[in-house]
This record gives structure tokens, C-alpha cells and sequence, in this order.
């Protein structure tokens, strides 16, 4: 039963689940390293709750596989449970408890001993800003005290892997920017791995190193930010300036590291296919006679590379 | 395994009789019944503590199984706190049994509540200058059959509640599977009271009380397997 230290915190091997006719997961293959959050992308109704329910055993799939932490999900469901934390779509607080009593329960649950309970609780409660607010009922809380508490308890029992389902989905933007503080600030300070679905592209920009991208049950794509943006559009540069002659444009789009460019009255769009030292390019420029008056870089937001995927796969 | 079972019964516990309304409903609804075997059944028989009759105090766990066991995860499920309890370590027969035993709990210390009130009324009304209480017998039989119910109701509740949507769906559905057995069994009886009569006068009256409590067991356990069989994570999970 002991967990392999160098296997990844999740394998999933051609998973697929079917509803009746419908397939809500089609072959999924991935890995997510351990130590680090990483985003599970997609709009709604493209089988992210559904993997999380699969990884968490909570489903049996149609076909495929998955280990979580080591554990087969069908097989050691009861170990994967044990050894990992939860925020599902909805908080699941016990809203006429208090959210000592709530944590006290899930402590309980996890068999931590009283002394340890007290002390996670506290740590917890304090980090979140809700110690002073423990002995209330949930049910006079706000939405996202009600989600930072439901954080904290999927953190209490210590877990190596923490599934969190669209933690900031229904959250005001100052309460949605706090969880994402908090989480940014737990991955770095615990160690642990998160797994963390969203469909907020700026949530995953901000705190994914890795990311996947799902539509429908199937893949479209996986890596760093950085690499799907690469893959899709590639990095831009925009110059502004004056005098793009056309003997300028053509020596630009010559050179081999340029994939296209665009002229819009006195603003240049030079799009890359990869990365990579921008002075030659402007050098270039200047020596045709360009006049430059400002360069800057310009990464397409994930939220583009998203909306591409999506363009590519319909 | 017993001490998740403590703990969901921990949980149960502390929310129990929580959400608006339930108190003052439960209030209404046990309050007729809590009358009638505390005060008005020991008042109108003369050896209330030594007779059958204080068999009716079953109604009281009855009732109280009745108003706790279909939000065991009915409720759960209305209120979203069923997916996350079941993505937790907890062993699917510790959340079950758990559930089963807060509400059982519940009906069965309350009729240990009516039992002794009645006692008081019954010594009140027929005071001949001692004390009575119950025999032996009548009081293993009341709490053994009111116990039996508690178990038989909260299996059909809970099986019921594994599958309602919302807590109002399994209270209707369990008030009609509730009622249903007492109407035709008690249509059998009228039509065969004759034979019934004959037939518990020749076995006595503790035989037949003992072989229908026995009924009430085979029952109970084949309702609480059946729960047992039915609770799946994966199809709580879809449901």
C-alpha cells in the first residue's frame, strides 16, 4: 500500500466514462507531477467534475485507468479518500454548525487525534482570517468565508493532493482574488499538490505551472502556459513607430524565427514562433529606416490560447 | 469501524432538530401521541404498568424515526454536503449505520421518556397507597418492541432516503409505505378477528406479542440489508 516517491501525484491512462449515450470523458491520458498546482481547463459540461469524481473513486469508469498517489481509483478507492483532501462543486459545509464543529468533524473523521485537531484548526482558521469567527454559525457567513473554510478543511488531515472544483466559481472579485492569494500561498508553503479545475483563465494563469486544456472528455492540450501559447499563436511583439516601408516588412518576414506580420497605421504586429531575442529584429528594423518610438512584448493570454484550442478542435 | 461510526453519529447529533422549523414541527407533530400514552392511556387503565396496553408507547419511537431518518440523506443531498462526505475515508457502513443509529437512538431514549411519564400518570390516577411499576416482562417487551419498530422504520426510511431528491419527497414516501401495512393488516384482522381472538387466546398473549416482535426483527433486518446493498458511492454520487 505504500505510496511510490517518485510516481506522479495522478496517472490517468485512456479514462472514459459514459452517461447512457453520452460520453462525458474520451480516453483521457495525463500525468500531474507531485508539488504543485495544476489546472484542469475547460468550459462547462467538458468532464472536469466528472474526473474528479473518477479520481476520487467516487465513479467507476467505462474504460481506462487511473492511480492517484499510487492507489488504483477503483481498487484502493478507500486509500485515495484517505490520503487526499476535497472541495467538490459545492462547499458540502454543515451550514448550522459552527465552522469549529465543522472542522472538528472532517478532523474526526480523519482520525486526528484531539491535540492535533486543535492545533490544525487554529493554524488554519488563523491563516484564513476566521479564527475570530469560529464559533459562528456557517450559515450567517458569506460565500467566500464559506469557500476559504471549505479550503481549509479539504488542508486539515495534511493531505499530499488536494482536488479543488472551481474554488472561486460564484465569488465576487475581491473574495474570488483572496482564495486565489491563499492558494497561491498554501501551494508554496505546504508542499501540496493541488488539482484544480477551472474555467477562469486568469485563475489558471496566475497560479497553474502546468495546465490542461478538455473539451467534450478529450484533451486538447497540456503543458505550461508558456508552451500552449506556443503551440497555438506563439509570442507577439508590437512596435510603434513610423516609416514601415515595405522593404522593411519584406526583410522582417524573411528572417526565420518570424511567423507573420501586420501593419496597422503606425503600429507593427510581428508574431514569433517561439521565444527569443527581439534587439535583432528591431536592429532590422532600424537599419530600413524604421523609426522606433516603442517595442513591447506581448504574450496572448491564456485565455486566447484557450479560445484557439477550442476554435481548432470544433 | 465503531469509532467512524461515533463519529458520524457525533455529526448527526449536533445538527439534529438544527434547521428551521424542525423543532417546533416535531413538537406538533409527537405531541398528540406523547399526550395520549403519557397521560390519557394510564389515566383511563386501571393496570397500565402491568398490561399490553402500554404497548402504544411504541408509536412514540415510531414517530420520532418518522421525522429524523428520511433527512439522514435526503437531506445531505438537498443541502450538498453529501459529495463531499463521501469523497472522505469514512467506510460506507459507518456513514450508514451511523445515520441508522442517531435516529433509532432518538425515538427509543424518547419512549424511555413516555414509559417513565406514564408511570407517574398511571400511579397518580390509581393511587392505592404504593408505588407500582412495570413488571419485567411488560417492560422488556414495551422497549424490545418499540426498539423493533425504531429499527424496522428507520430501514425503510433510510432505504427511501438513499434515493429521494429532497427531505419533503422521502417524508411522503415513507408516511405512505408507513401506512400502507397497518391499513391492510388491520382490514385482515376485521375480516379474520374471529380466528385472530381464537388463535392468540390459545397461544396467550406474551406468545403472540413475542412471534409479531419477531416478524418486526425479520423485517427490520431484511430492510436494513437491503439499505446496506443499496448504498454505493457511485450511485449516491449520480442520484
Amino acid at each position: 500500500m505504500g505510496q511510490a516517491v517518485t510516481s506522479p501525484a495522478i496517472r490517468i491512462d485512456h479514462l472514459s466514462r459514459d452517461f447512457g449515450p453520452v460520453k462525458a470523458l474520451d480516453g483521457l491520458s495525463l500525468e500531474v507531477p507531485l508539488g504543485s498546482i495544476f489546472g484542469f481547463l475547460g468550459p462547462n459540461g467538458s468532464g472536469k467534475t466528472t474526473t474528479i469524481h473518477l479520481l476520487l473513486g467516487l465513479l467507476e469508469p467505462t474504460g481506462g485507468r487511473a492511480e492517484v498517489l499510487g492507489f488504483d481509483t477503483v481498487k484502493q478507492g478507500d486509500a485515495v479518500r484517505a490520503r487526499t483532501g476535497a472541495l467538490l462543486e459545492h462547499a458540502g459545509l454543515y451550514e448550522q454548525m459552527t465552522a469549529e464543529e465543522n472542522l472538528e468533524f472532517y478532523g474526526r473523521v480523519n482520525r486526528m487525534s484531539a491535540g492535533e485537531r486543535q492545533s490544525r484548526m487554529k493554524e488554519l482558521l488563523q491563516r484564513f482570517d476566521l479564527w475570530e469567527r469560529r464559533k459562528d454559525r456557517v450559515v450567517k457567513w458569506s460565500r467566500g468565508m464559506k469557500q476559504k473554510l471549505a479550503i481549509a478543511r479539504a488542508l486539515l488531515h495534511r493531505p499530499s493532493l488536494v482536488f479543488l472544483d472551481e474554488p472561486t466559481a460564484g465569488l465576487d472579485v475581491v473574495a474570488a482574488a483572496a482564495v486565489r492569494e491563499d492558494l497561491a500561498t498554501l501551494a508554496a508553503g505546504e508542499g501540496v499538490t493541488f488539482f484544480l479545475t477551472t474555467h477562469n483563465m486568469a485563475e489558471a494563469e496566475k497560479l497553474c505551472r502546468r495546465v490542461a486544456v478538455i473539451r467534450q472528455g478529450r484533451l486538447l492540450a497540456v503543458g505550461h502556459p508558456d508552451e500552449l501559447r506556443a503551440r497555438t499563436n506563439g509570442p507577439c511583439v508590437e512596435v510603434v513607430g513610423r516609416s514601415f516601408s515595405q522593404d522593411a516588412l519584406d526583410l522582417l518576414r524573411g528572417r526565420p524565427e518570424v511567423s507573420a506580420v501586420e501593419r496597422e497605421d503606425n503600429r507593427l504586429s510581428i508574431h514569433l514562433r517561439r521565444s527569443g531575442e527581439v534587439a535583432p529584429l528591431i536592429t532590422l528594423l532600424v537599419n530600413a529606416g524604421v523609426e522606433v518610438e516603442e517595442v513591447l512584448k506581448d504574450k496572448a493570454s491564456l485565455e486566447e490560447v484557450f479560445l484557439k484550442l477550442m476554435e481548432e478542435e470544433q | 469501524m465503531m469509532s467512524d461510526i461515533w463519529t458520524v453519529i457525533w455529526r448527526e447529533r449536533k445538527t439534529l432538530f438544527r434547521y428551521r422549523g424542525s423543532r417546533l414541527r416535531t413538537v406538533l407533530s409527537i405531541l398528540v401521541p406523547v399526550v395520549m400514552v403519557a397521560v390519557y392511556f394510564p389515566w383511563q387503565t386501571e393496570d397500565w404498568a402491568d398490561s399490553y396496553v402500554s404497548l402504544f408507547s411504541a408509536v412514540v419511537p415510531m414517530m420520532m424515526v418518522l421525522l429524523t431518518v428520511p433527512d439522514s440523506f435526503a437531506g445531505e443531498r438537498e443541502r450538498h454536503t453529501l459529495g463531499t462526505l463521501l469523497a472522505t475515508r469514512l467506510p460506507d457502513r459507518a456513514i450508514l449505520f451511523g445515520k441508522l443509529a442517531v435516529s433509532v437512538a432518538v425515538g427509543f431514549w424518547m419512549m424511555l421518556g413516555v414509559l417513565a411519564l406514564a408511570l407517574v400518570t398511571a400511579n397518580t390516577a390509581h393511587w392505592d397507597g404504593q408505588v407500582h411499576f412495570y413488571s419485567a416482562t411488560v417492560l422488556l417487551v414495551d422497549l424490545g418492541f418499540g426498539l423493533l419498530l425504531a429499527i424496522l422504520i428507520a430501514g425503510a426510511g433510510v432505504l427511501i432516503s438513499l434515493r429521494a431528491s429532497t427531505v419533503q419527497e422521502a417524508q411522503q414516501l415513507l408516511g405512505a409505505a408507513v401506512m400502507t401495512p397497518p391499513i391492510l393488516l388491520g382490514l385482515l384482522a376485521l375480516l379474520l378477528s374471529e380466528r385472530i381472538g381464537d388463535a392468540v387466546e390459545g397461544i396467550g398473549a406474551t406468545q403472540a406479542v413475542l412471534i409479531v416482535m419477531a416478524a418486526l426483527a425479520v423485517a427490520g433486518a431484511g430492510l436494513v440489508i437491503a439499505a446496506t446493498a443499496r448504498f454505493r458511492r457511485a450511485r449516491l454520487i449520480l442520484d
